[in-house]
């Protein structure tokens, strides 16, 4: 600690350069510094992911399948899986934007635990090592969700590792998630009220209440799956009196809620974003901030729609049905708020609000399609189909990936003190935006049609809309190579940014591109209402 | 989130601030804790519920006096180590000193009754729930998972208990150091949240494992 408070006499460094050596890196307790650390790692197992992904995606090509054996492709959509949710899908904002800004957008000089920051980091890391071993060793075949009695008696894969991998990640996942929840509480900036908080945060703490709450559940289910698959006995095997539907009950009512994990910060993301490029001030801010509570709170009542068809009452399943249409409720809130700030603004349409529209039309085509499948009958039709598969990557990738997107080129220059070059940006945000059609739009015809997900071959009438989807692909991953090209470009040859490019509220803003270590000179005073843009609409005008 | 340095920290606008701060880092872990346990209790509950003479077959070859005794040590170490909360609170570092040695030996008498003496005992009778499990007939399928419960659960406690050990060794040494006084031990405090924690476990699995149908 004493470097640092050391560090706060000479103010004007900034904190990339505050300290230039690996040592320096790798055992700092800068929350900008961390957040660049995981920016860097979550950025590598996207890519891992994304490959398992191309290489489903070149499979599907032929009815027959285009890779080897079924046994592979299974381990491939697994990987994918588990890579995409653990390494990426659920630390992506939270831990890059999140840790970045948290402490910027309190106007306090840190997260309340620095050093559980960085132990957060090296425990993603060590569980990112367990699951490349897993991967290098053979990897899985069980799909993500590891359903019992498959990952405890019959797969072949490493299932062990993998399970400890996520083991591992889930402890990250809940020091995070701790310690934004205690950061909120007790380093807001004097004057910055909970009703003064951007939603950026409130959305954070929605988040974070998750990860604390649920990833405990999933650690424990995992460790009675690890004892079941090493000694061959255990509480899910049917044959010694367990119960199989208790392993799926357990994952998802973690699971589920995890799922909240994967679009809660992005819609915090979007809330800051379509304010600014409006100009004008976010539509029913109270609304959008209880909203997030409301998906935090259902998301643990509604782990059950994802058993529909494994033997669930008709009881329970009508009520897990009810709860689930209930999630939309709060969403719907939120889509319309932002088009509500969007109307009468003045809108800009640079890179981050191209995503962020993106993110918009994405997500409510993904919403809505989770209306279908929560629908009981709907759902006999639809489950295990490409429906589901695209019902969550329009969530997940459309929605999620996007709102990173959009995070990531709003906050770049505040990140890195440069800007990316606004006109790459917007062709990367068009690119992903067709591309990401492409390849999911018609995967919700193919599982209307029928096609099941995660077989290796398929009757050859679904091969047409299979190399639609594949060509979409390859015009995804240009879309995403595109930024990762350009934005390190820029990390070196971008011009400088000055300290609020956007002309964007929130503390952040208020302080220097990039940052100082400590982040501001002087503890800022909160004083005016978040959002407080112009552009406002007529009953604001009037309190 | 234990590892409060004794100084101010930067981002903190007073020790009394920081100090709170910790503490409320350290309930909500402990809430993170509880969710841990919680699917182990769940799922023990709920396989007892289909398998119940084979749970309380199992349950009758469990060693009560030896968990009895230990249900005695660890709350009392745990009524020890708040004894020497008090004393700090006043400022007697020597007091807290002998509190947490007394909290400490008495945690390790624990461990050593249970995985020392009554692991071994349950080893020798063939109750680990392998191939050679002890108990035959109709009842084996449920007293073996009784066993998969009684394992992993006395497991994962034992193991918060060895942190527990560890963190409470941490707080004799920094006390040693003289780094605690009456107007900071915000570390004994948060150490001491845990340490009662790993008793209310304990408080759980205890009926749990030698009670609740021992009489059956």
């Amino acid at each position: 600690m004493s470097t640092i408070a050391s560090a706060t006499t000479k103010t004007s460094n900034s904190y990339l350069t505050d300290g230039t050596t690996i040592r320096s890196w790798l055992l700092t307790t800068d929350h900008k510094r961390i957040a660049l650390l995981y920016l860097g790692s979550i950025t590598l197992f996207f890519f891992v992911g994304g490959i398992a992904a191309a290489l489903i995606r070149f499979n599907l090509i032929a009815p027959q399948g285009m890779i080897g054996s079924a046994e592979t492709y299974n381990r491939l959509f697994t990987m994918h899986g588990v890579v995409m949710v653990w390494f990426f899908l659920i630390p992506a904002v939270p831990v890059t934007l999140g840790n970045f800004l948290v402490p910027l957008m309190l106007g306090a000089r840190d997260l309340a635990f620095p050093k559980l920051n960085l132990i957060s980091w090296y425990l993603y890391i060590l569980a990112g090592v367990a699951a490349l071993y897993s991967l290098i060793a053979g990897g899985v075949d069980t799909g993500w969700t590891f359903y019992t009695p498959l990952a405890t008696a019959y797969s072949k894969g490493h299932v062990v590792a993998t399970v400890v991998a996520i083991f591992i990640a889930g402890f990250s996942s809940i020091a995070t998630g701790l310690n934004f929840i205690i950061s909120i509480h007790s380093l807001r900036a004097p004057g910055m009220t909970w009703y003064k908080m951007p939603v950026f945060l409130w959305s954070l703490y929605a988040t974070s209440v998750i990860l604390v709450l649920a990833t405990p559940v999933l650690a424990m289910t995992l460790v009675l799956l690890a004892f079941e698959r090493i000694f061959h006995i255990g509480v899910f095997d049917p044959t010694v009196g367990g119960d199989p539907l208790l392993f799926q009950h357990l994952f998802w009512f973690y699971s589920h809620p995890a799922v909240y994990v994967m679009i809660l910060p992005g819609f915090g993301v979007i809330s800051e974003i379509v304010p600014a490029f409006s100009n004008k001030r976010l539509f029913g801010y109270k609304f959008v901030v209880w909203s997030s509570i409301s998906i935090a709170v259902i998301g643990f009542l509604v782990w059950g729609h994802h058993m529909f068809v494994a033997g669930a009452s008709l009881y329970s399943a009508l009520v897990f049905s009810i709860l689930s249409f209930m999630v939309a409720v709060p969403s719907a809130i939120k889509v319309f708020n932002w088009i509500g700030t969007m109307h009468g603004g003045s809108v800009r349409f640079d890179a981050p609000m191209l995503y962020a529209l993106g993110f918009i039309g994405l997500f409510t085509i993904g919403g809505l399609t989770g209306l279908f499948v929560a629908a009981l009958a709907a759902d006999v039709h639809l489950t295990q189909t490409y429906f589901v598969v695209a019902h969550f990557h329009y969530v997940m990738v459309g929605g999620m990936v996007s709102a990173f997107f959009a995070g990531l080129h709003f906050w770049w220059p505040k990140i890195t003190g440069r800007l990316y070059p606004e006109i790459w940006g917007r062709v990367g945000a068009v690119i992903i935006f067709f591309g990401f059609n492409l390849t999911f739009f018609p995967q919700f015809l193919l599982g209307y049609l029928g096609m099941p997900r995660r077989y290796h071959s398929y009757p050859p009438e679904f091969q047409v809309l299979n190399v639609l989807s594949s060509a979409g692909a390859t015009i995804l991953a240009v879309g995403y190579l595109l930024p990762l090209a350009y934005m390190t470009w820029s990390l070196f040859y971008g011009k400088r940014a000055s300290d609020n490019p956007w002309s964007a509220t929130g503390l952040e803003w208020r302080t220097e591109s990039p940052p100082p270590t400590e982040n501001f000179e002087v503890t800022p005073a909160v004083t005016a209402p978040p959002y407080d843009y112009p552009l406002r609409d007529v009953e604001q005008r009037h309190v | 989130m234990s590892e409060v340095s004794s100084t101010q920290e930067f981002q903190y606008s007073s020790p009394r601030h920081q100090a709170e701060t910790a503490i409320s880092g350290m309930w909500l872990f402990l809430a993170t804790e509880m969710l841990f346990f919680g699917p182990l209790f769940l799922a023990w509950i709920y396989s007892r519920h289909w398998n119940q003479q084979g749970f309380d077959a199992g349950a009758r070859q469990t060693e009560v006096i030896v968990g009895t005794v230990n249900t005695v040590v660890l709350v009392t170490s745990s009524l020890i180590y708040s004894m020497g909360v008090t004393f700090i609170e006043g400022g007697g570092t020597r007091r807290l000193i002998q509190c947490c040695i007394g909290a400490w030996l008495l945690g390790l008498m624990f461990l050593l009754l249970k995985f020392g003496i009554e692991w071994r005992h349950d080893f020798e009778r063939r109750l680990f729930p392998g191939s050679d499990f002890a108990i035959d007939g109709p009842l084996r399928d449920g007293a073996r998972l009784f066993f998969v419960f009684y394992f992993l659960g006395t497991a994962v406690h034992g193991l918060h208990m060895l942190v527990g050990l560890i963190l409470v060794g941490w707080i004799i040494l920094r006390a040693r150091r003289n780094e605690f006084s009456s107007s900071y031990y915000t570390p004994v405090i948060a150490v001491g949240l845990y340490w009662s924690f790993v008793d209310m476990v304990w408080i759980i699995l205890y009926p749990l494992i030698y009670l609740v149908g021992r009489g059956a």
